[in-house]
C-alpha cells in the first residue's frame, strides 16, 4: 500500500460545549481526489481550517507526506506543499489576476526577499503564473483587475492561485459554490484534468459533481465522519440517507 | 512610630491608588467603546479636559465645588451624546483609519473651543475648605482629605459599573456585545440606543474623572492627551473591552507611575551614582509605564489581564 | 512602468524650478518653506510605505524623526559645548540615523507588530509618548525647550546650511525615497506587503508570514523618517520634543490621507496641501485648528467607501 499524502488521526475541537470536529480520522493517497460533504454547520470548514493550520486542534494528529505538521503555522505548511482555495472570494481586488497568481508562484522562485525588481519582471515566475491562468481559461485575462472579474471568473482565478504555488495537496473550499450550470461544468472537467497530478481534499456541496469525481467520499455530520468510501459505497449508505440525503426520501421510512 | 522612608512609602501609595482611580474612571468607558463599538476614540482625552474645565468654571462662577462637578458630568455627557448621535455613529463599521481621522479632527476642535472659550493659560480650582485640609492618618502622616474623598469616589463608581455589569440587564447586553459584537446585533435589542448609552456613559466618566482631577492638576489645554495616552496602555495590559481587566491595570499603572517617580533616582543613584541617576532618572521615569508594557507585550501580546482566547 | 518613470522625469523638473523662482522673487522664505515641505513630504513618504501600503495606522512615526533630529541635536551639543567637533562627521551622524532607527524600528515592530488592528495604533501611540517623555526628560539636551543647532552636520568640509543647499539636498533626499518606495511597493516584497493589508489570512494561506514582511516595511519606513529628521534638524537649526509629538505622526496620517494612500507622489501633493491649508487659515483665523478639524471629520464623514476605499475606486472607475 502506498503512504498517504494526507492522514489524519483522531482530530477533535470544541468551541465550548459544541464538539466542531468529533474524532475525525482521514487518510488520502496521493493522486486522488478525496470529497468531503455534509449538511452546513457540519463542520466541513472547520475541518479545513485545522488541516491548513489557521486553527489549532484540541487533539489529534495531521501528518502530511509524513511529516507531524499539527504544530506547524499556516505558512510553514504551505511552504512544505499544502495549498488551499477559498470558499468565499477573497482575492486582492486591486491587484490584476497575473498578480494574483504571481503572488503565489514566486512562492517557489525566490520568495519574498526580493525588493527592488518588480513581481512581474522575473520570467520564470510569469511564465508558471501564465502557465496556470492558461490551464484554467483565464490567460487572456491575466491584464485585467481582480474586482473586475466575473464571479466564475474569480472561482477559477482561485483554483489557478492554489495551482501556481506548485502544491502536493490542494484543499479546495466549495469551489463550485455560486456558480452557473455551465461554469460549474467548466470547473469539474478543470478538477478532472488535475486529478492525476496533484492530491486533493474536495469540500463542497454540489452531489452531482462530488459524485463525477470523487475517488473516495467522507460524509460529516456534527463534526463526525459517519461514513466514508468509494461514491457507490456511500450513496447506499442508510445512515448518510438519514443525515444527508434524507431531504431526497422519507426520513421514517 | 514608623520611620519617614515608611511614612513618604505610605503617602505615595495612597497618591498611587488615587491616580489609578483616576485612570480607571477614564479607561472604564473607553475600553468598551473599543470592545463593543470597536471604535477608535482619540477625543476621550478631550471629554477629561472639558471635564475638568466646566468643574474649574463653575466652581468659579457660582462657588459651589459639589455643583461643578455635577454639572462637568451631565455637560460632558451631553457633550457625548451629541458627538456620537451626530457624527461618530457614522463610523462603528468604518476602517480604523477614518475614525483615527474624524476623532483626531475632534481633538483639533475640541482643544481650540476650549482655549477660545476659557484661554490659553488654563484655569485652576480652588477647594472648598471643608475639603481642602489634611486629615492625621499615623502619627507624623497627615494626608490630604481630598485625595482621600478621590479615591472613595473611585471605588463608589468601580462597584457601581460592578453592578451595572454584572447584575443589569442593560448589562448584560454589554457584557455580551463586548465579547461577541454580531451576538448582540442578532439579539434584536435596540443596537444604536445601547451604542449610545454606552458612548455617554464613558464621557461622563471621564468628565467626573477630570472635574476631580482638576483641583489638583488644574484644567490646562491639551491636557487630555498624555492622560489618554496612559489609558491606551491601561486598555493594552486589561484587554480591550475588559473593565475589570481595566481596573486592574489601572491600579498597577497608577503604582508604577507614582512609586517610579518617587523612587527612581534612588534606585539609579544607588546603583549607577548620583551623575547618571540626574542625567537618566527624569526620563526613565516617565519612560517606565511604557516600558512595562513593551516587556508585557513581548511576552503576551494578548495583554496582561485579558481573558484567554478560545 | 514608464509612466511612472515620466511622472518621475516631471518631478524633477518642478524641483528644479523652486530656487530659480525663489532667486528670481529675492524670496529666501519660499525656498525654506519649500525645503520644509520636501523633508516632512519624506517623512510623509515613509508613512505611505506602512499605512498606504502595508494598512498599519501607526500613531508613533514621529518618534523617527526625532531620532534623526536629536543625532544632530546632541552631536552638536557636545561639538559645541565640548570641542568634540569629530561628532560633526554627518556620514557619522548617518550612521548612527541609520542604525538607531532600524534598532528602534525592530524594538517597536516585535512589541506592536504581532499584535491585531487597534492594538497596534495603541501600542505605537504609547511607545511613541515614551520617547517624547525620554526627550522632554534629558534635561541635559534642553528638556522641554530643546536646543539649537549650532553645529550643523558636516560632509567632507561642507556644513549642511544654507538655503539653496539644503533645499537641494532635501529634494533629492525626497526624490530617492519617493523612487525607493516606487521601487519596493512593485518589487516581490510590495506584492505581499499589499496582500496582508487586504487580506491577512489568505496571505498566510499562500506561505507568507505577514509579521515579518511587516516588519521589514516597518524598518524601512523608519530609517527613511529617520533621515528626513536628520534634515529636519539641519533646516530648523533647532530640536525639541515637539519633533516627536503624537500630534506629529497624526499630522503625518492626514498628510497621506489627503494626498492618497498607497499613491507614490500622493505624500507630496497631500504634504503641499495640508502646509497651504495651515498657512491659509492661520493668516485667516487664530482658531486656524477649527476649520482644519472639521475638514478632517467632513473628510472622513464623506467618502462613504472610507478613506481606505478611495484608491481602489480611483483605479476601478477612474
Amino acid at each position: 500500500m502506498v503512504d498517504p499524502i494526507l492522514s489524519v488521526e483522531g482530530l477533535n475541537k470544541r468551541f465550548g460545549g459544541l464538539a466542531a470536529t468529533d474524532d475525525v480520522s482521514l487518510s488520502v493517497p496521493p493522486g486522488t481526489l478525496h470529497a468531503i460533504i455534509g449538511p452546513n454547520g457540519a463542520g466541513k470548514t472547520t475541518l479545513i481550517a485545522q488541516l491548513m493550520g489557521a486553527l489549532r486542534p484540541d487533539s489529534g494528529r495531521i501528518v502530511f507526506q509524513g511529516e507531524d505538521v499539527t504544530a506547524l503555522a499556516t505558512p510553514a505548511r504551505v511552504r512544505l506543499g499544502m495549498a488551499r482555495s477559498y470558499q468565499v472570494t477573497s482575492l486582492c481586488p486591486d491587484f490584476s489576476v497575473l498578480e494574483n497568481v504571481l503572488l503565489a508562484s514566486q512562492l517557489r522562485d525566490g520568495g519574498w526577499l526580493s525588493f527592488w525588481r518588480p513581481a512581474i519582471a522575473y520570467p520564470r515566475a510569469r511564465s508558471r503564473a501564465m502557465e496556470e491562468l492558461s490551464k484554467v481559461g483565464l490567460a487572456d485575462r491575466s491584464d485585467r483587475l481582480a474586482g473586475e472579474l466575473s464571479h466564475g471568473e474569480q472561482r477559477q482565478l482561485e483554483v489557478a492561485m492554489a495551482l501556481a504555488s506548485d502544491p502536493v495537496l490542494m484543499l479546495l473550499d466549495e469551489p463550485l459554490a455560486g456558480l452557473g450550470r455551465d461554469e460549474a461544468d467548466g470547473m469539474v472537467s478543470l478538477l478532472h484534468s488535475l486529478k492525476g497530478h496533484v492530491t486533493m481534499l474536495l469540500i463542497e456541496h454540489d452531489m452531482e459533481a462530488v459524485f463525477a469525481l470523487a475517488d473516495c467520499v467522507s460524509v460529516l455530520s456534527f463534526g463526525r465522519i459517519i461514513a466514508s468510501g468509494t461514491v457507490n459505497d456511500i450513496r447506499k449508505d442508510p445512515n448518510v440517507r438519514d443525515a444527508y440525503l434524507g431531504t431526497e426520501g422519507d426520513a421514517h421510512a | 512610630m514608623p520611620d519617614t522612608a515608611t511614612l513618604l512609602f505610605l503617602e505615595q501609595s495612597l497618591n498611587a491608588l488615587q491616580f489609578g482611580m483616576m485612570l480607571f474612571m477614564i479607561t472604564a468607558g473607553l475600553t468598551l467603546v473599543f470592545g463593543i463599538m470597536d471604535l477608535v476614540n482619540l477625543a476621550h482625552g478631550s471629554q477629561f479636559m472639558f471635564g475638568a474645565f466646566i468643574a474649574a468654571w463653575v466652581a468659579g462662577e457660582t462657588g459651589n465645588f459639589y455643583l461643578a462637578v455635577v454639572v462637568a458630568i451631565v455637560l460632558t455627557m451631553a457633550l457625548g451624546f451629541l458627538m456620537e448621535v451626530t457624527v461618530l455613529r457614522h463610523f462603528y463599521k468604518r476602517h480604523h483609519l477614518d475614525q483615527v481621522l474624524v476623532t483626531f479632527g475632534f481633538i483639533l476642535i475640541l482643544n481650540e473651543v476650549a482655549r477660545a472659550l476659557w484661554g490659553a493659560q488654563g484655569l485652576s480650582l480652588a477647594l472648598p475648605d471643608a475639603l481642602n485640609r489634611s486629615v492625621p492618618l499615623l502619627p507624623g502622616l497627615d494626608y490630604s482629605l481630598y485625595r482621600f474623598v478621590f479615591i472613595v469616589c473611585g471605588i463608589v463608581v468601580s462597584v457601581f459599573l460592578y453592578v451595572l455589569i454584572v447584575k443589569t440587564r442593560i448589562g448584560m447586553l454589554i457584557r455580551a456585545g463586548a465579547s461577541d459584537r454580531d451576538m448582540v446585533r442578532g439579539l434584536g435589542v435596540n443596537i444604536g440606543l445601547l451604542f449610545t448609552f454606552v458612548f455617554g456613559l464613558g464621557a461622563a466618566l471621564a468628565g467626573l474623572s477630570g472635574a476631580l482631577a482638576a483641583p489638583i492638576m488644574s484644567a490646562t489645554i491639551g491636557m487630555g492627551e498624555p492622560i489618554l495616552i496612559i489609558a491606551f496602555v491601561v486598555i493594552v495590559l486589561g484587554g480591550v473591552g475588559n473593565v475589570k481587566g481595566a481596573f486592574w491595570a489601572a491600579l498597577l499603572i497608577g503604582f508604577i507611575d507614582t512609586l517610579g517617580r518617587s523612587y527612581m533616582a534612588a534606585i539609579i543613584s544607588f546603583l549607577a551614582g548620583d551623575s547618571v541617576s540626574a542625567a537618566l532618572a527624569p526620563s526613565l521615569s516617565g519612560m517606565l509605564i511604557y516600558l512595562l508594557m513593551a516587556c508585557v507585550l513581548v511576552v503576551r501580546p494578548e495583554g496582561l489581564f485579558a481573558r484567554r482566547a478560545g | 512602468m514608464r509612466k511612472q518613470l515620466v511622472s518621475f522625469a516631471i518631478l524633477i523638473g518642478l524641483l528644479c524650478a523652486v530656487p530659480p523662482i525663489a532667486y528670481w522673487l529675492d524670496d529666501l522664505f519660499l525656498l525654506s518653506l519649500a525645503s520644509r515641505c520636501l523633508i516632512l513630504a519624506s517623512a510623509a513618504v515613509a508613512t505611505n510605505l506602512i499605512m498606504g501600503y502595508g494598512g498599519l495606522i501607526s500613531l508613533g512615526h514621529a518618534v523617527f524623526i526625532g531620532i534623526g533630529g536629536y543625532v544632530v541635536g546632541i552631536a552638536s551639543h557636545h561639538a559645541f559645548n565640548d570641542g568634540m567637533t569629530w561628532l560633526s562627521n554627518g556620514f557619522l551622524q548617518l550612521v548612527a540615523v541609520l542604525v538607531l532607527s532600524v534598532l528602534v524600528a525592530l524594538f517597536v515592530g516585535l512589541v506592536s507588530l504581532r499584535t491585531k488592528g487597534i492594538y497596534f495604533l495603541m501600542i505605537t501611540l504609547a511607545i511613541g509618548q515614551m520617547f517624547y517623555l525620554a526627550a522632554v526628560g534629558a534635561y541635559d539636551y534642553g528638556g522641554d525647550d530643546g536646543m539649537t543647532v549650532f553645529a550643523k552636520s558636516r560632509f567632507l568640509g561642507q556644513a549642511l546650511s544654507g538655503h539653496y543647499l539644503i533645499y537641494w539636498v532635501s529634494a533629492a533626499y525626497l526624490t530617492a525615497s519617493m523612487f525607493l518606495v516606487a521601487r519596493l511597493s512593485s518589487s516581490r516584497f510590495g506584492l505581499v506587503l499589499r496582500s496582508a493589508k487586504v487580506n491577512e489570512a489568505r496571505t498566510r494561506a499562500m506561505g507568507y508570514e505577514p509579521f515579518r514582511v511587516r516588519l521589514v516595511a516597518f524598518t524601512v519606513a523608519g530609517v527613511i523618517a529617520g533621515g528626513a529628521g536628520f534634515l529636519m534638524a539641519n533646516h530648523a537649526g533647532f530640536v525639541s520634543p515637539a519633533m516627536l509629538h503624537w500630534t506629529r505622526s497624526g499630522d503625518l496620517i492626514v498628510m497621506v490621507v489627503l494626498g492618497g494612500l498607497g499613491s507614490v507622489f500622493g505624500p507630496l501633493a497631500g504634504t503641499v496641501a495640508f502646509l497651504a491649508l495651515e498657512e491659509v487659515l492661520s493668516g485667516i483665523t487664530e482658531y486656524w485648528a477649527i476649520p482644519v478639524g472639521a475638514i478632517l471629520i467632513a473628510v472622513a464623514l464623506y467618502t462613504p467607501q472610507g478613506v481606505m476605499g478611495l484608491l481602489s475606486r480611483r483605479r476601478n472607475h477612474g
